[in-house]
């Protein structure tokens, strides 16, 4: 059997993440893939976004020249302040997640269970140094967490899986996957089908994954 | 009288023993008060257990406290960077302790610890490798995990402006872990590019009360950025 599906570029899954953050949505893009979300947020929809470093209302990155590095994303690339924007402690800015007040996280992934586990901080190797930054509170925090990430590795495992084998970053707590070839709920009973990218069927998706997807 | 003002970041510094725990404050390029840090490198306490984001890098600021031996244990979230290679070093060698704390936790422990609160549950981490063995407990049907405060005994932080009762207040992104690092610590001193006059800074806006600090010492803004500054010649 041939599959003829065309995936998903990184703006193409960007755009369609996008397409999901509603009207008047206060959003925590990850660090990586989930900033590219902002450049694609539909035209009309006003959109906050939230940096943990301290920020509410970030906007695009300054114009060259223009960088002032008191001004700076999590991922400490300077970044603009849109008007209404403010400042807070990393204390306030950590309560914004757990105390719910998030609607959105969007977070890159190493592996997603069917169930919602996520697992996106550690690769669990002897000489990795582990780092974790802000991706549990976030995880745990946000009203929906959202995860961003190829459907595959580059040696073709899925990174949806029944169970993560990576030190776990939270547990369900993962409501959607944003992936190159599909979207899914991850829900207490598996995986549910959102959308599909052409060419490809839902059983064909079971196949790639190794995991039951309902329709 | 009462006159915070330090007359350098030597005299400011003065005191800070061997065993000392000490709070940094900053985040990326936003709120580091290397001055300070340059300045426990000259004088030079030793077996130090440092609180900070990240863990260092290149070569100068916290990278340079740790490369001079002085440091014990780091307590941060996040630890790698592409440039944090002092840090590395020690870490894979073993002669420098970590401990790896939820940049959410690692703030709210520190503001416990300035607000006086003996320890709290917080979901983050829960059943993850970081919520150690500590203990847990379900409440309305939400999992928990118990977290301790962390005290300082210096918090060394950068403001934007103060006055010589300590009152500070800062500049954009650079706030990030000042104002809990300042409540936390039982000396906290800050670095300011300007001193006001007492009553001149706006009570409505004024971050830290000064309560929270002991030491205001003004350092030069160092023109290496562009924006709100000038780009150094």
């Amino acid at each position: 059997m041939t599959m003829s599906y065309t995936r998903r570029t990184k703006d193409q899954l960007a755009a369609r993440v996008a397409q999901d953050i509603f009207d008047g949505a206060v959003v925590n893009l990850g660090i990586g893939q989930p900033t590219l979300v902002a450049n694609h947020l539909p035209e009309g929809r006003e959109v906050i976004l939230q940096s943990e470093n301290g920020i509410l209302g970030m906007g695009p990155a300054p114009e060259a020249g223009e960088e002032d590095y008191d001004l700076i994303n999590a991922g400490k690339q300077p970044v603009t302040l849109l008007p209404g924007g403010s400042f807070f402690h990393h204390s306030d800015s950590f309560a914004m997640m757990r105390g719910g007040h998030l609607d959105i996280c969007v977070l890159g992934a190493f592996q997603v269970s069917a169930t919602g586990d996520l697992a996106n901080w550690h690769t669990g190797e002897k000489d990795a140094i582990p780092a974790v930054g802000g991706a549990m509170d976030l995880a745990i925090g946000a009203k929906q967490t959202w995860v961003m990430m190829d459907l595959l590795t580059k040696q073709g495992a899925s990174k949806l899986v029944k169970e993560c084998t990576y030190p776990l970053t939270g547990i369900g707590c993962v409501k959607r996957v944003y992936s190159d070839l599909a979207t899914l709920e991850c829900t207490p009973e598996g995986l549910k089908l959102v959308d599909l990218v052409d060419g490809l069927s839902r059983e064909e998706l079971e196949k790639l994954v190794g995991l039951p997807i309902a329709a | 009288m009462i006159n915070k003002i330090a007359r350098s970041v030597a005299d400011a510094l003065a005191g800070i023993q061997d065993g000392a725990t000490v709070l940094i404050g900053g985040f990326g390029t936003a709120g580091i008060p290397n001055e300070l840090i340059e300045g426990l490198v000259e004088q030079g306490a030793k077996d130090l257990t440092v609180v900070n984001n990240n863990a260092g890098n290149g070569e100068t600021g916290l990278a340079a406290l740790l490369k001079a031996g002085r440091v014990r244990k780091i307590i941060c979230s996040f630890p790698r960077q592409a440039d944090s290679q002092v840090f590395d070093g020690l870490y894979r060698s073993g002669k420098l302790e970590l401990e790896l704390v939820p940049q959410g936790n690692l703030a709210e422990r520190i503001r416990a610890a300035g607000a006086g609160i003996g320890a709290f549950f917080c979901p983050t981490g829960y059943g993850t490798q970081l919520a150690g063995n500590r203990e847990t407990r379900e409440i309305d049907g939400v999992q928990y995990v118990l977290e301790y405060p962390i005290h300082g005994d210096v918090a060394l932080i950068k403001a934007e402006r103060g006055d010589r009762w300590g009152n500070l207040v800062y500049r954009k992104a650079a706030r990030n872990f000042g104002p809990v690092m300042a409540m936390a610590s039982t000396k906290t001193i800050a670095t300011v590019h300007d001193i006001a006059e007492l009553g001149t800074l706006d009570p409505e806006t004024i971050v830290t009360p000064g309560i929270f600090v002991h030491q205001v010492v003004r350092i030069e803004r160092v023109a290496t950025q562009a924006g709100g500054f000038k780009k150094a010649a």
